[in-house]
């Protein structure tokens, strides 16, 4: 009833293939946006923006850098956490050499650090496929983390090995550092997850987008065609490295305040990556379905024995915590293994239909 | 610095040989504990496709569960035999429970419920064990501790009888799997699947029974190497890293293929003692074991995509 698309007729290719081909779909992404950026500052507490909403938007930025990579352009990467890692630390350097410098601009920038980073390691992607690549990248993951801790120049030789977020501002008012308070910090994350993800949306949908499709899919057939995998490999690379990157540094920057290297240990590579097996494999929408699904959850079932008065300790909980989320994931996969996006789809596609299914 | 790299540590392995030897020993122990559990993960993908990111996770929850069960009071060989029966149940309800919905699906899914495996498993020891570090019960399995002083060339040469057993039971192991694999019926029905499954199954090899058989092997395996690392290192979560260290030798040997599982790991094990010993430590700071063996499988790679190994890849359209 909501999403009938009668009477919404289309007269040429160029309408059909618009972005939003049902009008209701526009719609929904209004409300949702509206709610993003209006309902939910005005509404939220501060335990809110700290365990919910800033983390949600960043997670779902890095599962979104690796959904471009592995979703799009099918080369499996286990080292997402690393090239955070090279984001957080490029944007923590750039700050503190040259401390005038736009603290935005600097978190956008970071990201073409860990993009030459991503390059490097993806170039044995030419070669190497499925299940090595993935070893391979884990290569990346645990020589990035070991460089953290031994080159002590990246935090600039602080005694204690982590880097601090200074306080930085933009006109006066205070973005980063102890003194930021959450509403900026939110709608900072939340800008930059908006511009790289119409960006993304719109780079999936054109020629580099279907370039990656045709490779991940098979790519010798691609090459056949006339694709060069060389270009469409490491593009996929870079754009997946730079939006990791961006989302690493948002990571410290918006969010942590501080970080030590094994922050960016392989746990967190595989966050990310169940957000985006979870979310979807090859869908935007699905990262954000995913991020809230999987950083979402443990917040609220950490939350569930002090409502109901059960006296558990704390650590207890965490390990429930990670058992419920080790077998959500088997549940999901067995569900529907293309992920919360395809069941979204599904029910988009029901709703269009209904009440006559046949 | 050149000299640093190409000339002193060659020059300090030719002043100290009994040193170099001390240093290979233990590469070869760590090598061989590699191997091993490489070879879980090599049966488990020649049977099923399935990278299983568990077998990390069942060495720590098979050395759990024995050092748990001990600490009921139950004498250390029965305790022993019961983990033997835990892990077979554990193999049979994660064929059930997981793998059997998950049947025909991509690699890529398979892959991420082993990770969910992992999840699982974690949580669950934590909550029934606890996550302190717990000493292994090397005594009371009647594993020797002492060690014994050899002096080659006028040098010194410290043995640990633990790890001489590790060594020879790991041994005795691979040799046991490798005549299991050849010469049973299970056996040749495991390597069947593995070379076909499509003819596997119409001649009758009921893919269920081989799986369950194959996590229990890998149980098994993750029991042995659980009890020798543990008893090296003590039992705690800590331990998982060492299966991120078999993956590497999975690259290096070839994913599916068992000779290239044991030699992968005996040369990653040597290999990354020695560059640790006489390049890592001082030329960069130490702890390069924890990437080196993944960059040595990489630069083999990129020569021979397949591992050293492996099964050439042929590609179709």
């Amino acid at each position: 009833m909501l999403y009938r698309t009668a009477g919404q007729f289309k007269t040429s290719y160029q309408a059909d293939q618009a972005l939003f081909p049902v009008r209701q779909d526009a719609v929904l992404l209004a409300v949702i946006l509206a709610f993003a950026y209006v309902i939910f500052p005005l509404t939220a507490s501060e335990f809110t923006f700290q365990t919910l909403l800033i983390p949600i938007l960043i997670y779902s930025l890095a599962a979104l850098g690796l959904n471009i990579l592995t979703g799009f352009a099918g080369q499996l990467s286990l080292g997402t956490a690393a090239f955070m890692g090279v984001g957080a630390y490029a944007c923590y350097k750039m700050i503190t050499l040259m401390p005038w410098m736009n603290p935005i601009l600097a978190i956008l920038f970071s990201g073409v650090f860990s993009a030459g980073v991503g390059v490097a390691f993806g170039i044995p992607s030419l070669r190497i496929k499925g299940f090595y690549l993935a070893i391979a990248t884990l290569a990346a993951q645990f020589f990035l983390v070991w460089l953290f801790e031994k080159w002590a120049w990246l935090y600039n030789y602080n005694a204690s090995g982590a880097i601090q977020v200074p306080n930085l501002d933009i006109f006066g008012i205070y973005v980063a550092g102890p003194l930021a308070s959450s509403i900026t910090q939110y709608y900072v994350v939340l800008g930059i997850v908006t511009l790289l993800t119409v960006i993304c949306i719109n780079l999936t949908r054109g020629n580099l987008g279907r370039t990656w499709k045709a490779t991940r899919d098979m790519d010798i057939a691609a090459e056949l065609i006339g694709i060069n995998l060389m270009k469409s490999k490491l593009t996929a690379f870079a754009v997946s490295s730079y939006i990791v990157g961006v989302a690493g540094a948002l990571f410290v920057f918006m969010w942590r305040g501080a970080a030590e290297p094994n922050l960016f240990d392989i746990p967190l590579s595989f966050q990310i990556l169940f957000i985006a097996i979870i979310g979807g494999l090859g869908s935007v929408m699905g990262n954000y379905l995913g991020a809230i699904l999987i950083v979402g959850l443990p917040v609220l079932l950490n939350l569930v024995p002090e409502t109901l008065g059960i006296p558990i300790k704390s650590a207890t909980v965490e390990h429930l915590n990670i058992m419920i989320v080790g077998s959500l994931i088997v549940f999901f996969l067995i569900v529907e293994p293309h992920g919360l996006a395809q069941l979204w789809r599904l029910i988009r596609e029901k709703l269009i239909i209904w009440p006559f299914p046949h | 610095m050149l000299k640093d790299i190409f000339v002193t540590p060659f020059a300090d392995m030719v002043a100290a040989p009994d040193f170099l030897l001390q240093v290979l020993w233990e590469g070869l122990v760590s090598g061989i504990l590699y191997a091993l559990i490489a070879l879980g993960f090599v049966l488990i993908f020649r049977s099923s496709r399935i990278f299983n990111f568990a077998q990390g996770i069942m060495v720590v929850f098979a050395a759990l569960t024995l050092v748990g069960l001990h600490s009921f009071g139950i004498p250390a060989w029965i305790a022993v035999v019961l983990t033997l029966g835990v892990m077979y149940v554990l193999a049979m309800s994660i064929e059930r429970v997981v793998l059997r919905p998950l049947v025909g699906q991509p690699d890529i899914i398979l892959f991420m419920a082993t990770i969910g495996i992992t999840l699982f498993l974690i949580g669950g020891g934590e909550i029934i064990f606890g996550g302190e570090n717990k000493v292994m019960i090397t005594e009371e399995l009647g594993i020797p501790t002492g060690d014994s002083v050899l002096e080659p060339w006028g040098g010194l040469l410290i043995l640990q009888h633990l790890d001489i057993t590790v060594v020879v039971v790991a041994a005795a192991l691979v040799a046991v799997l490798l005549a299991f694999l050849n010469y049973t019926q299970m056996g040749r029905a495991i390597r069947a699947l593995g070379d076909d499954h499509q003819a596997a199954l119409s001649v009758g090899i009921s893919l269920q029974t081989v799986w369950v058989l194959v996590w229990f092997i890998a149980g098994i395996i993750a029991l042995v190497t659980g009890i020798a690392w543990g008893a090296r290192a003590g039992v705690s979560f800590a331990l998982e890293v060492i299966a991120y260290k078999a993956l590497p030798v999975l690259m290096l040997g070839g994913l599916e293929s068992i000779t290239g599982a044991i030699i992968g790991g005996l040369m990653i094990g040597l290999l990354e003692k020695l560059f640790e010993i006489y390049w890592g430590q001082p030329l960069m700071g130490g702890n390069t074991e924890t990437w080196f063996a993944f960059v040595l499988a990489l630069i083999v790679l990129l020569f021979r995509p397949q591992g050293l190994f492996g099964e050439k890849i042929i590609e179709r359209v």
